[in-house]
């Protein structure tokens, strides 16, 4: 990190096209901001407790949010009047000789990972609380993964998108880790790691071919390499462009975890921290998708056609293998798992339809930041809620875990249904809107078939919402009305015994603890989920977003190429 | 008076009170409210729910009685811009095709709570109830084809908590397939309408749902096109109404779900599929339902048999209404199809109808089994003897189901009949068949549950309390005066189908031409005759059935 930030004043000092600061705020202050924290928890031990890195980091997030407004405002109104679009040999706003770009859409991701980064603070301080670990490092881990993920969305060169790439994944893998006690968070840390880093090895042979291809790292350069650029012509010789391009395409696909690049997802979400799988599932994949689309809809645009197929294949796999090997499932977590992979199905397809020629374009940049955010809020606030099922030792993910949940706490369990239906693409929440778009923008493009399958596959994962549902709402309120048994049994079977009448027994048995998270959730824990379900209905209603934000962000997207 | 008199020469032109988004926000509201509750008063909850959903009955019936007759368009519209980058806006409206769905939804509602009791945990259940009835209202209510489909799709959740929370036996189950059977069916009727709206929206250059634009623009819809975006929102109505070969939902959940659950769905959540065939296939896409009427004929027909063959072999007596709904709902797909204004007057009619009888024959069949524990046919008997004011309601409500002249049941089924005679002759003379199905199960059913001896644990049973029955007297009231004087209701309704009628008629090519020659020219005449004796069919349905004749 210090030597980025020590690039970063370098390469201030080379000549070079001036650096406008104030639009690199929003990524200062998450760097920055996780360089400070652990300076200063280092040499002040006093503010090494639980709530000071957590109040710093909701703050960092917040203040890193509210510095994206001026930054849009700059990049809004550059794009109303043409501003540096297309004039300059540089790119988009090109700041730091090229290599970081802002625009509408860069400060739109860096926004939703914003609020992953605020989410999963408020999830982590109740959760450090409740394990009794301490150390500011979870934080400090999380503010740098959040800003390597920042610079992987606004990377303007190949470069530098490894460089976000990596200092996304490498906090990420230590975060999944951190649970020193567990042996499945080791053992998650480990699977994240030795995959991850596999995956960076594609991501970084890739950039190698399509550098050997196109002669440039920048994303214009790759860009413009067509048949009229010297030398190298990746049009009439088009094998190492297109290996460059699929390695990429399968750095990408392990990083969100699309089918079949998949496998490392269900056994790292089961095995990490329930905070950190907010965090990996929400942010990190952000960032990721937000990568994805830069280079691909920017720098490989000329070979949409080529590439197009493989996101679509990538695309409707997920959506399907995700939907039913969720079904053979018990694990609530490892059930998330596979509907988050559902989840990037559907971003694909509106990858997919991103790179339209046609109107499909434009609807389609609007459906994939649509669907980042309502999916960012949605998958923070379940996992949040797993978080707190999950009790002292982060272990009870079960399906039983979750049996009537709706009696013990009826707010979580509210809480949880309406993030769960959201999912599933329930009308009036957010999630229905995030698939609808996506749906309206293959239809525009005209890929109906796509979006039927997209559909279909979305019916097979409700039935693993519905089933925590069940597990929630339905499944002991009639036989605890017949007799007590049920309550009897769970206690003594291990489970979580949802009975008013059993407190006594239970509060005797090693269950108590599980009850006391369940019953008393820790408040930022409890304020984080039920954000995540507020905003969720309230996206659900007003789904426009203020206006032209999501189109603004989106023509962003497409004018860059 | 005044304001009814000032409300009805404004029509045209958007209501000056919201009107019709009251009867969606009552509800939403009264929900709230329940949510606020104390979980420990049920009976707050309740009675609650029963102020709420009173209310909108009342606003409903407002509806009714500011309602023009004379004018076959849309009434009381509410406009308004909601997601303007999607194209979705808020457009509610009523015409004489959804007014009376509305005006039942507004009544069965407050019926079903006063007449049924939550067991458990009162504050949820009344709380779903009113979520649904909002949805319910929404779905008859919307012109806005996503609109619509934001209506539809939401009841599942109501509904599916209703079944899954306070049914019986498998309810989980039956939730849950009730639940994923109808999402499937809905989810490819997603992308049908969102290909609609860009297909269209292409052509005429502005993108919207709203249904009157559509339905006056799909003729630029390729062949092709018209007939995949047909077939995905035919899917998901024919599951919902459910039709023939994909009903097999429709027994669990409506035997497993608790009393006021399963009058709702009969009565009012069937309804949106029959519904959804009229304004959005037939007057979206009339020139593809035309073309493949027979399809939805055959299996509405195939629907009235088979229906009606298994409600006789049932053991249960709830699992026999269920079964019978099927039945009656093919009578009424029968009725669409017909594509005439007869049919298609008496389907709509006959949606009514169906309501109120079925949902009549629900709330009895909860009250014998909250009595007896049982809806065993077998165990029941003689219940004529301990419980005469049941069997005397029992009696009323099942000749209504059959159709006996007189009362209401009988007016929807011989309009039906009528008109699929005069388009769809021998689908017309199987149909009829089901009249006398009908007949046999129920009377049949009548005869084990409630004639014979009185045995064992029957004779302990108590007949009617007052509460109940005045709680159902209202059905009552509404199955005789429905049958003996329906010309009030088809005054309201008429218009609104001549129009769609005459929409259908210019689509199509050859429209009156393509009905079938007259087999027996007599035996039409002679229907036509009694029609205009009995004053039920108008005067521009005998003549265009004269048309049809010749």
């Amino acid at each position: 990190m210090i030597a980025l930030v020590a690039q970063d004043t370098q390469t201030v000092a080379l000549p070079g096209p001036p650096v406008v600061w104030s639009l690199l705020w929003p990524f200062l202050i998450l760097a920055v901001g996780g360089v400070l924290l652990v300076t200063v928890t280092s040499v002040v031990p006093v503010l090494r407790g639980r709530s000071f890195p957590a109040a710093f980091t909701c703050l960092t997030a917040l203040a890193s949010g509210l510095s994206l407004i001026p930054v849009w405002q700059r990049v809004d109104r550059l794009d109303l009047v043409g501003g540096t679009i297309g004039s300059g040999t540089e790119g988009p706003r090109s700041l730091v000789s090229g290599a970081y770009a802002v625009d509408g859409f860069t400060v739109f991701v860096t926004g939703v990972i914003c609020v992953s980064v605020f989410l999963t603070a408020l999830l982590l301080d109740g959760y450090l609380r409740r394990e009794g670990l301490d150390g500011p490092e979870w934080y400090v881990l999380m503010l740098m993964s959040a800003s390597g993920g920042v610079l992987l969305a606004s990377a303007n060169d190949l470069i530098v998108s490894f460089l976000g790439l990596e200092i996304l994944s490498i906090a990420a893998y230590v975060m999944a880790a951190l649970h020193l006690r567990r042996a499945e968070s080791q053992e998650a840390g480990f699977k994240y790691f030795v995959l991850g880093a596999l995956a960076s090895a594609f991501f970084l042979y890739g950039i190698a071919l399509v550098y050997g291809a196109t002669g440039s790292t920048t994303l214009q350069g790759i860009f413009a390499a067509g048949p009229n650029a010297a030398g190298l012509d990746p049009r009439t010789d088009s094998s190492l462009i297109l290996a460059g391009m699929a390695l990429l395409l399968v750095g990408f696909a392990f990083k969100v975890s699309a089918v079949p690049f998949h496998f490392w997802a269900p056994d790292v979400y089961q095995g990490a921290p329930s905070p950190v799988v907010a965090f990996m599932a929400s942010g990190v994949k952000v960032a990721g998708f937000a990568g994805l689309a830069r280079i691909f809809l920017y720098a490989f645009q000329p070979y949409w056609a080529d590439w197009r197929p493989a996101i679509a294949a990538l695309a409707v796999l997920s959506t399907i293998v995700g939907g039913l090997l969720a079904l053979a499932q018990r694990n609530v977590k490892r059930m998330l798992a596979y509907s988050s992979i559902n989840h990037a199905g559907f971003m694909l397809l509106a990858i997919h339809a991103a790179a339209s020629p046609d109107d499909g374009g434009q609807r389609g940049a609007e459906a994939l930041l649509f669907y980042l955010l309502a999916y960012t809020v949605m998958v923070t606030g379940t996992f949040g809620v797993a978080t707190i099922v999950g009790g002292r030792g982060d272990g009870r993910h079960d399906l039983d875990d979750y049996r009537g949940l709706s009696r013990s706490n009826p707010l979580l369990a509210g809480v949880m249904a309406i993030l769960l239906f959201s999912q599933a693409g329930v009308p009036f929440t957010s999630g229905f809107f995030a698939k609808f778009r996506v749906i309206g923008a293959l239809a525009s493009d005209g890929s109906y078939a796509l979006g039927g399958a997209a559909m279909l596959a979305a019916v097979i994962s409700a039935v693993l919402y519905l089933r925590i549902v069940v597990s929630m709402f339905l499944i002991d309120n009639g036989e605890a009305h017949e007799a007590d048994h049920e309550a009897v049994d769970a206690v003594a079977g291990g489970r979580a015994a949802p009975e008013a009448e059993g407190d006594t027994l239970v509060e005797a048995s090693p269950e108590a603890s599980v009850l006391t998270s369940v019953r008393a959730p820790a408040p930022t824990a409890l304020l984080a989920v039920c954000l995540a379900a507020a905003v969720t209905l309230v996206l659900g209603l007003l789904p426009d977003l203020g206006g032209g934000i999501l189109s603004d962000a989106a023509s962003a997207l497409l004018l860059a190429g | 008076m005044i304001p009814v008199a000032l409300l009805a020469a404004e029509s045209a032109a958007p209501a000056p009170f919201a009107l019709l988004p009251s009867l969606i926000a009552v509800p939403v509201l009264t929900a709230v409210f329940i949510a606020l509750l104390p979980a420990n008063r049920g009976d707050f909850a309740k009675a609650a729910a029963l102020v709420g959903s009173t209310i909108t009955g009342a606003i409903s019936l407002f509806v009714l009685a500011v309602f023009e007759k004379g004018d076959p368009g849309f009434q009381l519209v509410s406009q308004h811009s909601w997601v303007s980058s999607l194209g979705l806006s808020w457009i509610l409206g009523v015409d004489g095709i959804s007014l009376f769905l509305v005006v039942l939804t507004g009544i069965l509602f407050p019926i079903a709570i006063v007449t049924t009791e939550a067991h458990h945990e009162p504050k949820p259940y009344y709380l779903w109830l009113m979520l649904l009835m909002a949805g319910s209202m929404g779905a008859f209510l919307a012109l806005d084809l996503l609109l619509f489909f934001l209506f539809f799709e939401v009841v599942l959740v109501p509904m599916y908590f209703l079944i899954g929370g306070w049914g019986h036996g498998e309810r989980v189950k039956a939730a849950m397939k009730f639940f994923l059977y109808t999402m499937a069916a809905s989810a490819l009727m997603l992308v049908g309408i969102v290909s609609l709206a860009v297909l269209v929206g292409r052509e005429t250059g502005v993108p919207t749902f709203d249904v009157r634009v559509l339905a006056e623009n799909s003729d630029v819809l390729s062949h092709t096109a018209a007939l995949l975006i047909f077939l995905s929102f035919a899917t998901a109505f024919a599951v919902k109404v459910p039709l023939f070969p994909l009903h097999t939902w429709l027994p669990d959940a409506h035997t497993e779900a608790p009393t006021a659950g399963s009058v709702i769905l009969a009565g009012v959540m069937l309804k949106l599929g029959t519904y959804g065939f009229i304004r959005f296939g037939l007057y979206l896409l009339p020139e593809i339902a035309h073309e493949l009427a027979w399809i939805f004929l055959t299996l509405g027909v195939v629907g009235i048999v088979y229906g009606a063959a298994v409600a006789t072999m049932q053991k249960d007596l709830k699992r026999l209404v269920a079964y019978s709904s099927i039945a009656h709902l093919g009578f009424i797909v029968l009725g669409v199809f017909a594509m005439n204004a007869q049919g298609l007057t008496g389907a709509v009619l006959q949606m009514v109808n169906h309501g109120v009888s079925t949902g009549a024959l629900f709330i009895l069949v909860g009250w014998v089994y909250e009595r007896r524990h049982t809806r065993e046919i077998a165990l029941l008997g003689g219940l004529q003897g301990v419980a005469p004011i049941m069997a005397a309601v029992f009696t009323v409500v099942m000749l209504s189901s059959i159709g006996l002249p007189g009362l209401n049941g009988f007016v929807g089924e011989f309009l039906i009949l009528l008109g699929a005679f005069s388009s769809a002759r021998w689908w017309a003379v199987v149909g009829v068949s089901g009249v006398i199905l009908a007949a046999l199960y129920l009377l049949w059913a009548y005869q084990r549950v409630f004639h014979g001896p009185v045995s064992g644990d029957n004779e302990k049973m108590s007949d009617l309390k007052l509460s109940e029955m005045f709680g159902i007297a209202p059905l009552i009231a509404l199955i005789i005066a429905m049958g003996v004087y329906p010309k009030p209701i088809l005054d309201r309704i008429e218009p609104s189908v001549d129009a769609l009628v005459a929409h259908i008629g210019q689509r199509v090519d050859g429209f009156s031409e393509q009905e079938p020659e007259p087999v027996a020219p007599a035996g039409v005449d002679e229907l036509i005759a009694t029609a205009e004796a009995s004053g039920h069919g108008g005067e521009a349905e005998a003549q265009e059935a004269e048309e049809g004749a010749e």
